[in-house]
C-alpha cells in the first residue's frame, strides 16, 4: 500500500515536471494554453493525491482552488485575452527549442542532485516531491527568459507558481492560511498582469516585449 | 562620580545643539551657544583634571539604556579618558570663547551654531565610550558634525571639495575602524571593551588590528598618506571651528589609537612600533615641507598640524617598541612624552588658529603675500602669536621644547634596542625628527615675519583694526597657559603617572618634588631640564641687556626708512616675500618632495618686457595615490552603470543565471 501511495504520488510529480517540459516546446499560443491546463489538471490531481496520503482533509481545498482557479478560471480569461488581443497566431522565442530543451533538462537534473543532496533524512515522498517542485519553478524561470510575449511570460510564472504549490503541499503540516495567500495573491497578480497587458497594448499596438524595450530607448 | 559629570556636560551639549536651531537667528543666539558650551566644557575640564589629580576612584562604567536594544551604552573614565577629556574640554572651551567675539562676524550663524556644541559632545563621547558600538557610533557622529561645519561656508570656492573629500576619507576610517572592531571582537561579538581586553588575540588579528588603526586613527589625525584632507578642510571652517578640527579632533583620533593598540590589543611585539615610527617620521618631515612652502596662513597651520601628529606617532611608535621589549620605564617615558606633545599642540595650535582667525577678521585676508606689518596695528594679537609661533617652534622655555625634548630623551635610549634594526633604525627617526623641529623653526619664523613684521602688502592689511576682546584675551591666556606649562612642565607629567601606568605598566618618578622643578625623566646622571632656570636666566639677561641699552644708549628716538641697498624703493612688493623666503629650502627639498621645477623666462637683450620666474610643484600623493584611485572607481562603476539600462528579460536572466549558479555550487559542494 505504501508503495503504490508514493509511486502515485512520484508520477503526478513527475507529471507536473513533464508538462512543464512539454511547454517550453510549445510555439502557438493556444497549445501553450493548453498544456498550461493540463499541468494545472495534474496540480489538482496531485495535490488531492496528497490530501489522501497525509490524511489531510484541508488539501482538498486546496486541490478544489486549484482546479477552479487555475485549471479553469486562469486558462479561459487568457485565452480571452488571446483572443481579443489577436496574437493567436504569433510565434516568439529567443532561444531555439534544441537548447532550450537540453537547458530544461540539466536544470531537472540539478534541481534533483541539489535537493536529494540537502533533505538526506528527509520524508522521502517529500523529498521526491521538492526535488520536482524544484524543477517546476526553475523551468517557469527559464520559459519567462526564453519568451518574449508577454503572455507566454505570464504563463511562465503561473507554471513556477504551479511548482511552489507542490512544494508547499508536498511537506507535511503547511498551514491552510499560508496556501489561500499563495493562490489569493497568484490571483492578484494574474489580475493585475492582466490589466497592464491591455494598457500595454493600448499603447504599443504589441505586446512583444521588443517594443517596450525600444520605447525606453535602450539596447537589447 | 567623573562620568557622570562628564555625561551631563554631553547632555548639555547635545541640548544646546538642538536649541541653538532655533535661537541661532536671533541676536542672543550666539552668546546663549557659546556661553552654555563654554559652561559644560569648563565643568568636564575641572573633573577631568581631578580625576587625573586625585587618581579618581575606578568606577565601573555606566550603561545608558540608549543604542543597541538590550546592550545599551557603556560610559567609562579612567585616567587615559580624564587625560584626553582634560585636552578636548581645554580647546573646545577655549574655542567657545573664542566664538563669542569671534561669532559676531559670522554671515550665516544658523550654520555654525547648531553643529558646534554637536561637535564637542561627539568628540567628548568618543572619549567617554566603553564599547565598540558607542565609540563608532559617536566617531560618526564627531565626523558629520565637523562635516557640517566645514560646510558652513558651501558657497565659497572649494569649500563643497574640501567637504566631499573630507567625508570620503571620514567615511574610510570609519570602515576601516569598523572591520578592526570586528576582528577584535571575534566570532563571539563581546564588543564590550571589558571582553575585548580580555580576550587573547591571535598574533596574526594583533597585526592586522595594528595596521587597521593606523588607516583609521591615522586617516582621521592626518599621518601621510591619508593627510590629504587636513589643508583643505581645516581652511573651509570657521577659524574657531578650525582650531577645534586641527587642535582637539585629531587629538580624538590618537586617543582611539592609543586605546586600541596600548590598551585593548595588550602588551605588543617590538616590531609594532616600527611601522608606526616609520608612518610617523614621514608625516613629520611631510608636513613640515609643505608647511613651509604655503602661502595660506590655515593651510600652513594644518600642514604644521600633520607635522606635530608625527612627531605624537613617532613617541608612540617607540613606545611600543619598549614595551614590546619589556622596557617598561622607557616605554613609559615615550608615551609621556606623546602625550604630552597631545597638550602641549592643543595649546599652541589653538592659539595659532585664533590668531589666524584674528588676523582673517582684520583684514580678510589669509594669503601671506598679502599681509605684513600686522604688529603696528595688532599688537596684542601678535605678541600672543608670537608665543604660539616659539612654542610650536620648539623653543625653550616653551611648552614645546619640553615635549620634542623628551621625545628625544625616548630616543636616546634607543641603544639598549636587543634588536639591531631598531638600534639604527631609532636614530636615524630621531635625526629626522630633528630635521623636522629645525624645519619648523624656520617655517613659523617665515610666518611670523611675513604677516606680522614689514611694512603692509595690500590696503586691507594697511587698515587692519585690533580684534575684539574675548578673542584677544584667551589667546592672550593660551600664550600664558603655554608658557607656564613650559616653565613647569612637572605637574603635567606627573599627571599622567596614572595613564602610563595602566597602559604600559610603568611610570616616570615623581616630578613635582625634585628641587627648583626640574624634569629628570630616567636619572640625575642622564640628562635634566629645569624650564623655571631657563625662563628666569632668559628674562633676566633680556632684562638686563634692556636696562643696559636704555642707560647707555641715546634716549631720543629717531625715525628713519630701513636700509635698502642704497635703493630704497617705496613699493612694499619689493620687501622679501614668503614665496622668496622658502625659497632655499624649496630648492634643496623640493625636487624630492614636491617635483618643484623653476623654470625662469629671461627677456632677449633690448626687449623691454619683464623677465618670470616660474615655479611648478605637484602634490605627489594627489598624483600618484589619489587620481589613479579615482580614475579605477570611476573606470568600474562607468562599466557597471551599464546595469541599470537592461531589459526586463535580461533582469529576470541574471537572476536566474544567479540561482541557477547558486545551485550549481550548493550541489557541487563537497
Amino acid at each position: 500500500m505504501t508503495n503504490l501511495v508514493f509511486d502515485i504520488a512520484h508520477l503526478l510529480a513527475g507529471g507536473l515536471v513533464l508538462m512543464s517540459l512539454v511547454m517550453l516546446y510549445q510555439v502557438r499560443l493556444y497549445a501553450l494554453l493548453k498544456v498550461f491546463t493540463l499541468q494545472a489538471l495534474v496540480l489538482a490531481l496531485s495535490v488531492a493525491w496528497q490530501a489522501f496520503a497525509q490524511d489531510a482533509p484541508h488539501l482538498y481545498v486546496t486541490a478544489a482552488v486549484a482546479l477552479v482557479f487555475k485549471a479553469i478560471v486562469i486558462p479561459m480569461a487568457l485565452h480571452r485575452i488571446i483572443q481579443r488581443l489577436g496574437i493567436h497566431r504569433e510565434i516568439e522565442t529567443v532561444v531555439g527549442f534544441g537548447p532550450t530543451m537540453l537547458a530544461g533538462i540539466g536544470l531537472v537534473a540539478l534541481s534533483l542532485v541539489v535537493m536529494l543532496r540537502v533533505t538526506a533524512g528527509a520524508d522521502p515522498m517529500a523529498r521526491e516531491d521538492l526535488a520536482f517542485a524544484l524543477s517546476v519553478v526553475l523551468l517557469g524561470l527559464l520559459m519567462m527568459v526564453t519568451r518574449r510575449n508577454a503572455v507566454s511570460q505570464v504563463v511562465g510564472f503561473m507554471s513556477l507558481e504551479n511548482g511552489l504549490v507542490l512544494a508547499a503541499t508536498g511537506a507535511k503540516g503547511m498551514p491552510l492560511v499560508v496556501e489561500f495567500s499563495v493562490a489569493f495573491s497568484i490571483l492578484i497578480a494574474f489580475i493585475v498582469i492582466g490589466i497592464f497587458l491591455f494598457r500595454i497594448r493600448e499603447r504599443f499596438d504589441t505586446v512583444d516585449m521588443r517594443a517596450l524595450d525600444r520605447f525606453r530607448g535602450e539596447q537589447r | 562620580m567623573t562620568v557622570i559629570v562628564a555625561l551631563w556636560c554631553v547632555a548639555v551639549l547635545l541640548g544646546t545643539a538642538i536649541l541653538a536651531t532655533a535661537v541661532a537667528r536671533r541676536p542672543y543666539g550666539r552668546t546663549f551657544v557659546y556661553g552654555v558650551s563654554l559652561i559644560a566644557s569648563a565643568a568636564a575640564l575641572i573633573a577631568a583634571v581631578t580625576h587625573l589629580l586625585t587618581g579618581g576612584t575606578l568606577a565601573p562604567s555606566v550603561t545608558l539604556p540608549v543604542g543597541l536594544p538590550w546592550l545599551g551604552s557603556h560610559f567609562r573614565v579612567d585616567a587615559l579618558t580624564a587625560f584626553f577629556q582634560a585636552v578636548v574640554n581645554l580647546g573646545g572651551g577655549a574655542a567657545s570663547f573664542y566664538g563669542l567675539g569671534y561669532g559676531r562676524h559670522e554671515a550665516a550663524p544658523q550654520r555654525v551654531l547648531p553643529f558646534f556644541p554637536a561637535f564637542l559632545a561627539g568628540m567628548n563621547l568618543v572619549l567617554l565610550a566603553d564599547d565598540a558600538f558607542t565609540f563608532l557610533l559617536s566617531w560618526e557622529f564627531m565626523s558629520l558634525a565637523s562635516w557640517a561645519l566645514v560646510m558652513a561656508h558651501h558657497g565659497e570656492r572649494d569649500n563643497a571639495r574640501a567637504g566631499y573629500v573630507y567625508l570620503v576619507m571620514a567615511s574610510f576610517g570609519t570602515l576601516v575602524l569598523v572591520l578592526a572592531f570586528g576582528l577584535m571582537a571575534g566570532p563571539d561579538g563581546g564588543y564590550g571593551f571589558g571582553s575585548i581586553r580580555a580576550a587573547a588575540h591571535a598574533p596574526g588579528v594583533a597585526a592586522l588590528v595594528l595596521v587597521l588603526m593606523l588607516g583609521g586613527a591615522g586617516s582621521k589625525a592626518g599621518l601621510v598618506p591619508l593627510h590629504v584632507w587636513l589643508p583643505l578642510a581645516h581652511p573651509a571652517a570657521p577659524s574657531h571651528v578650525s582650531a577645534l578640527m586641527s587642535g582637539v579632533m585629531t587629538k580624538v583620533a590618537i586617543y582611539g589609537f592609543v586605546r586600541v593598540v596600548f590598551d585593548l590589543m595588550g602588551p605588543s611585539d617590538w616590531w609594532w612600533g616600527v611601522p608606526v615610527m616609520a608612518a610617523g617620521t614621514v608625516t613629520a618631515v611631510l608636513g613640515i615641507l609643505s608647511a613651509t612652502m604655503e602661502r595660506d596662513i590655515k593651510r600652513l597651520l594644518a600642514f604644521s598640524t600633520i607635522e606635530n601628529v608625527g612627531i605624537i606617532f613617532v613617541g608612540l611608535g617607540l613606545a611600543l617598541a619598549f614595551q614590546g621589549n619589556a622596557m617598561n620605564l622607557a616605554a613609559a617615558l615615550a608615551l609621556t612624552a606623546a602625550l604630552l606633545h597631545v597638550l602641549n599642540h592643543t595649546l599652541f595650535k589653538s592659539l595659532l588658529f585664533f590668531g589666524a582667525g584674528a588676523v582673517q577678521t582684520a583684514t580678510g585676508e589669509r594669503d601671506l603675500e598679502c599681509l605684513g606689518g600686522l604688529i603696528h596695528r595688532m599688537p596684542q594679537t601678535s605678541f600672543a602669536f608670537l608665543v604660539g609661533c616659539v612654542a610650536i617652534a620648539a623653543l625653550p622655555p616653551l611648552n614645546g621644547f619640553v615635549s620634542e625634548w623628551l621625545i628625544f630623551q625616548a630616543i636616546l635610549q634607543s641603544p639598549q634596542f636587543p634588536q639591531w634594526g631598531l638600534k639604527i633604525m631609532a636614530p636615524a627617526v630621531g635625526a629626522l625628527l630633528a630635521m623636522s623641529a629645525a624645519l619648523a623653526a624656520a617655517c613659523f619664523v617665515r610666518l611670523f615675519g611675513i604677516a606680522f613684521l614689514g611694512r603692509p602688502r595690500s590696503a586691507a592689511a594697511a587698515a587692519a583694526q585690533e580684534v575684539d576682546l574675548p578673542s584677544r584675551s584667551i589667546m592672550i591666556a593660551l600664550a600664558g597657559l603655554c608658557l607656564l606649562a613650559g616653565v613647569l612642565p612637572g605637574l603635567a607629567i606627573d599627571s599622567l603617572a596614572g595613564v602610563t601606568q595602566s597602559m604600559v605598566g610603568a611610570k616616570l618618578s615623581e616630578q613635582a618634588t625634585i628641587a627648583w622643578l626640574s624634569v629628570v625623566p630616567i636619572g640625575e646622571s642622564r640628562s635634566t631640564y629645569n624650564g623655571l632656570l631657563v625662563f628666569l636666566f632668559i628674562a633676566a639677561s633680556t632684562a638686563v641687556s634692556a636696562l643696559v641699552i636704555y642707560r647707555l644708549g641715546p634716549r631720543t628716538i629717531r625715525r628713519a626708512p630701513a636700509w635698502d641697498c642704497g635703493f630704497p624703493d617705496p613699493s612694499p612688493a619689493t620687501q622679501y616675500t614668503a614665496g622668496s623666503f622658502a625659497q632655499p629650502l624649496r630648492r634643496v627639498f623640493g625636487g624630492l618632495a614636491f617635483g618643484a621645477s623653476e623654470r625662469v623666462d629671461m627677456p632677449a637683450p633690448g626687449d623691454t618686457r619683464a623677465a618670470r620666474l616660474t615655479v611648478t610643484m605637484h602634490d605627489r600623493f594627489w598624483e600618484w595615490l589619489y587620481t589613479p584611485l579615482t580614475q579605477v572607481v570611476s573606470l568600474v562603476s562607468g562599466t557597471l552603470n551599464h546595469l541599470q539600462f537592461l531589459t526586463i528579460r535580461r533582469y529576470l536572466t541574471l537572476v536566474f543565471i544567479a540561482l541557477v549558479a547558486l545551485l550549481l555550487v550548493l550541489a557541487l559542494w563537497p
